[in-house]
């Protein structure tokens, strides 16, 4: 009896819910498989799809982003076998998993933390709601390849950001596997675009895109302060994430608070 | 100069058949509650230090000399900043929240009492009306500090679980369209938090900052908790390149913004930016018109409009567009333009030779790309800088009048059908610090607050500012909160 | 451009095609607006010249049950000669009276220039049926007076009938002939700055010549922002007709402080052409002896006392 040839995944970027090559037709090898190299103009399709997606992503209940999120660790869950392959193991991804669930959870109570009405001195009720602050590059930190990641996408991702991320340059099919898990979860398109290649090429690329508004550059090596000189260019906020951190205020980083006043009369 | 007085009061009172006609006697307010010295140095540790170089500082309503200011050298800038890591690590940071507390009660209830004299000198130094310096800057400044003064032994309960600690050394700059009022926004929270601070004031408006000193020194506030270090830009630059100041807040230009944040790049310094913007104003068709006209009056010519906040795009629905314009020509012939110093007036001088330059130019540029422009008859004084107010209609999205910041009197008037149109208009700027909405429609209100990519919406009402409220920008209008308990957040470190 | 006017149920009316349209009115604005312009500073001559325009524009007023021919007597000598010793004090513009007391301000008068207004319609409340009223004004008219004070109806106002006011006012105007006609909305029982735009818009609809706050018999009465709201209505109506309509502020303004603020509104929303007594009225009765001791400190710089003014 011949043993059956198992059929191999060819390792992709994912943009905007589909799983392009990268438009350079370059790969890379990373853990002994052939990966998409993405290039700029993956990374300007990539953010033109994430600025596409982001409004109906943010206008989506609160509610409704939690439980697409929560959905998210369903997948994860369903696939914690082959996550553990491409990580640390079992215990990273179960944390991953959780991290999601733990992030899902804010979706309907930031407001609550983060906002809040204001007592001015006056006529007038005053509110102060966070919002998101909208397309949110992510350099993805090495180590821990699958948690580090969960740890960066899910802050910016609860409080309605569409993301561009940057898998890890070595350990890139972690990422790979979350897009597939993405991708069957009801995550709208284009609201999390992951790309894999080099970081060196890729983060001045994304530092310095004028429609990026914020940048965490917690796997960013080499010349960080040059891409925080780019990122000035657009007045982006600059957020130096840490890769093992689970906090509302991780979230907070990548929202901005928006206070409106209207007169109280008869 | 008595007000520029304008359109009708300037004709002759017989035609209306009144035995002579009512011009508002002038009123000015006495400057003899200010004493202005000759020379300032710098206040540094406590201390008045000599200056070793001086600029002149004038008064915009008559390039009158006020005073001999000092220009801050990089080695003024090192002295305070030691003076202010000396003061951090004396005490200061250490000292009780609520010891700290009494301090900045003490400050606001200083400036409540030498209200008058802080007033005319804002006016005198700075050019605004005297009404606005007595009726906003001042009381807003004084709540300030009281607002924070709140806030110093209640950090904990501000961010819990977060063990919050002050940040060390704060430089602050700030610009000159509200002096002390932003001198308020930026020392407040920074001393509430246990921070101290070397302030930068705006090269042409330094002299409430310099009276303020003399508050800190009534107050008995320990040495070297606040410097205030006076010049141009190269003194504020000297500040941010510092190396020992551990967080840089900064409130003016996106131009300059950016180079600042370029500056700190890769230092690990907090930094808070509160730049420029481009704010639009939305009339719809239902809205109270006459308040609208007030609100829109306000939006653009509150303080010459040199107002980062300033409503300087306005959007008005197509179905009220000639009766809403028409209204608000009229009530442009009824500002009183002229003598800061006088009560009765509105709108008061342009801060500066370089600024009233620029507003010349965008307003030419305007002119020229085909908008049509409406300024009321109006009598300016001869010497000093000033624009009469100004409204330009038949603007396109495309002109610089309607993309960049004038900041100052200068108003464009656009249109649109939709409410999405409208939306798509105000949006469309690389700007993001706030807006307008006028409807007396409750759901219209709400839908366009949600979707107007700004940090501060105000509906059926503008440029209202209260400590407890943050403010701050989207985009390229900056990062980071002032005013509220989300104020106190760029002043602190948290061991999370 | 003439726009369709936006009416509420209840106003489908015979209006002049170009009314302007009703909108609505946002009270904290109005308010803050009204506080600004109180605070202009007014001094020296301005301060002067608009007391001694506070007082030619005044409707010296006495309403009330107690009233009887020597009182009203009374008002109109005052109102001939405010102030005896200073002949440079105009007389005011009116004596506004009750219609029974017509006869004898008229009697007192003489040929002065000086108006007699009667407040008439079932004054103060206005219950009462409407040829009750119509008969109250051709009677007061009959009385000799120049100037016919009446009140709308607020309950009808008030519960949507809007058709009944309109109809009413015109029929009032009709039995006043050729007499000025003023109409109090009496705005401190309207509730809100909607309905007294409202309401202002109503009465000139309907053909009044001058529209006035308030009876003086509740409070609130003639405030700031009441006498915005309305002078913001009329100044529409003459931007949309080019129809000058007056107006009159009465009740509650007792000090001459209040008299200057309520002139500085008027100059600031329909400019000085409206300062006058054929389109400004202030409806007073304790505020003239205020203003004469002002413009006597103004004259001597002391301050004065009510022993030396008349109490009449």
């Amino acid at each position: 009896m011949s043993e059956r040839l198992p059929v191999k995944k060819t390792y992709k970027l994912f943009v905007g819910g589909a799983f392009p090559r990268s438009e350079s037709g370059r790969t890379y090898d990373a853990e002994g498989q052939n990966v998409a190299r993405a290039s700029r103009k993956d990374v300007r399709d990539a953010v033109r799809v994430a600025r596409d997606a982001q409004p109906g992503w943010a206008k989506a209940t609160a509610y409704n982003r939690g439980q697409v999120l929560y959905r998210l660790a369903e997948m994860v869950e369903a696939r914690v076998a082959e996550f553990a392959e491409l990580c640390s193991g079992r215990d990273e991804v179960e944390r991953s998993i959780d991290r999601i669930v733990w992030y899902a959870g804010w979706a309907d109570k930031l407001p609550q933390v983060l906002g809040g009405s204001n007592p001015v001195a006056g006529p007038y009720f005053n509110f102060t709601v966070p919002e998101p602050t909208g397309v949110v590059a992510v350099l993805a930190p090495e180590e821990p390849p699958l948690l580090g990641l969960v740890t960066r996408l899910l802050p910016p991702l609860v409080g309605g950001n569409a993301v561009v991320a940057v898998a890890a340059e070595s350990r890139p099919l972690a990422a790979i596997e979350l897009a597939e898990a993405l991708a069957t979860s009801d995550v709208p398109g284009g609201v999390v675009n992951l790309l894999t290649g080099n970081h060196a090429e890729l983060a001045p690329v994304l530092a310095s895109h004028m429609d990026v508004n914020a940048i965490d550059l917690c796997g960013a090596d080499g010349d960080v302060p040059e891409l925080e000189r780019l990122a000035a260019d657009n007045v982006k906020r600059v957020v130096h994430g840490r890769a093992d951190v689970e906090s509302p205020w991780e979230i907070a980083s990548f929202l901005e608070l928006k206070t409106v006043w209207h007169p109280i009369g008869q | 100069m008595g007000g520029g007085f304008v359109g009708e009061l300037d004709k002759p009172g017989a035609e209306v058949g009144v035995p002579g006609d009512w011009t508002y006697a002038s009123a000015p307010e006495s400057r003899d509650v200010v004493h202005i010295r000759e020379r300032y140095g710098q206040f540094i540790g406590g201390e008045w230090l000599e200056a070793t170089e001086t600029y002149e500082t004038i008064s915009p309503r008559d390039e009158e000399p006020l005073a001999a200011v000092a220009q801050g050298t990089p080695e003024d800038v090192g002295r305070a900043v030691a003076a202010a890591r000396t003061a951090y690590a004396d005490g200061w940071s250490s000292l009780p929240g609520s010891e700290r507390a009494k301090y900045l009660f003490r400050i606001a209830r200083l400036l409540q009492e030498r209200s008058r004299e802080f007033a005319v000198l804002e006016s005198l130094n700075g050019g605004k009306p005297i009404k606005e310096s007595r009726d906003v800057d001042l009381p807003l400044a004084a709540a300030h500090f009281f607002y924070y003064a709140g806030w110093a032994d209640k950090l904990e309960y501000a961010f819990p679980n977060r063990r919050p600690h002050p940040v060390g050394v704060a430089g602050q700059i700030i610009p000159w369209n509200f002096p002390l009022l932003m001198l308020a926004w930026k020392v407040a929270p920074a001393l509430a938090c246990g921070n101290t601070v070397v302030l930068k004031p705006a090269e042409t408006t330094p002299l409430t900052a310099l009276l303020f000193a003399d508050v800190l020194r009534q107050a008995e506030l320990p040495p070297g908790v606040v410097n205030i270090v006076t010049g141009d830009g190269r003194t504020g630059a000297a500040l941010v390149e510092s190396g020992d100041v551990d967080k840089i807040a900064f409130t003016g230009s996106t131009e300059v913004g950016k180079e600042i944040q370029r500056r700190l790049a890769g230092t690990g310094k907090k930094l808070t930016l509160e730049l420029g913007g481009k704010a639009a104003n939305i009339v719809f068709d239902d809205a109270a018109l006459d308040q609208a006209v007030e609100g829109i009056v306000n939006g653009i010519y509150f303080n010459q409009g040199h107002v980062c906040c300033a409503g300087s795009r306005l959007f008005v629905q197509e179905s009220i567009y000639e009766p809403l314009v028409a209204k608000l020509e009229r009530r442009l012939a009824t500002l009183r333009v002229g003598d800061p110093l006088d009560k009765n007036t509105d709108v008061g001088a342009i801060n500066s030779a370089a600024q009233l330059e620029k507003i010349q130019e965008l307003v030419a540029s305007g002119v020229e790309e085909g908008a049509r422009i409406y300024q009321p008859p109006c009598v300016l004084p001869e010497k000093g800088y000033w624009f009469v107010p100004t409204v330009f209609t038949d603007v396109a999205q495309s002109y610089r009048i309607a993309q960049e910041e004038i900041f100052g009197p200068v108003l464009s008037v656009l249109t649109f059908r939709t409410p999405e149109e409208a939306l798509e208009k105000a949006n469309n700027t690389p700007y993001g610090l706030s807006a307008g909405v006028w409807t007396e429609k409750g759901s219209r209100i709400l839908w366009m607050a949600q979707r107007l990519r700004a940090g501060v919406v105000w509906a059926n009402t503008f440029n209202r500012f209260d400590p407890s409220s943050p403010f701050g920008g989207y985009k390229e209008s900056g990062f980071g909160r002032e005013g509220g308990l989300h104020g106190l957040e760029p002043y602190l470190r948290f061991d999370e | 451009m003439a726009q369709a006017p936006a009416l509420p149920a209840g106003f489908e009316l015979p209006l002049e095609a170009r009314l302007p349209r009703i909108g609505a009115v946002d009270a904290v604005a109005l308010e803050e607006r009204a506080a600004s312009l109180a605070k202009r500073s007014i001094k020296r001559e301005a301060k002067v010249w608009a007391l001694m325009l506070a007082i030619r524009t005044t409707d010296l007023t006495t309403l009330e049950g107690a009233d009887t021919p020597g009182k009203a007597a009374a008002i109109a000598s005052k109102a001939l000669r405010p102030d005896p010793s200073d002949p440079s004090v105009p007389p005011v513009a009116a004596v506004c009276v009750y219609p029974n007391l017509v006869p004898a301000v008229r009697e007192r008068l003489g040929d002065s220039d000086i108006k007699i207004a009667a407040v008439a319609t079932g004054f103060p409340s206005g219950q009462y049926p409407t040829a009750i009223k119509v008969a109250d004004v051709r009677a007061t008219v009959e009385l000799g007076a120049d100037e016919i004070d009446m009140v709308i109806d607020r309950g009808a106002f008030l519960s949507g009938r809007y058709a009944k006011v309109y109809d009413e006012i015109v029929q009032v105007k009709e039995a006043c002939g050729d007499k000025h006609l003023k109409v109090i909305l009496e705005t401190g029982e309207l509730g809100t700055y909607d309905n007294v735009r409202r309401a202002t818009l109503l009465a000139i609809a309907a053909g009044a010549d001058f529209v006035k706050t308030s009876t003086g018999k509740i409070s609130p009465a003639a405030t700031l922002p009441v006498a915005l709201c309305m002078l913001e209505a009329i100044r529409d109506v003459y931007g949309e007709t080019g129809r000058r309509v007056g107006f009159k502020a009465a009740g509650g303004i007792r000090q001459s402080k209040q008299a200057v603020q309520h002139l500085v509104v008027v100059h600031e929303t329909l400019g000085p052409e409206w300062l006058t007594p054929e389109l400004y009225r202030l409806g007073a009765s304790s505020l003239l002896n205020d203003i004469l001791m002002q413009l006597r400190k103004e004259r001597t710089g002391a301050y004065q006392s009510g022993d030396y003014f008349t109490k009449d």
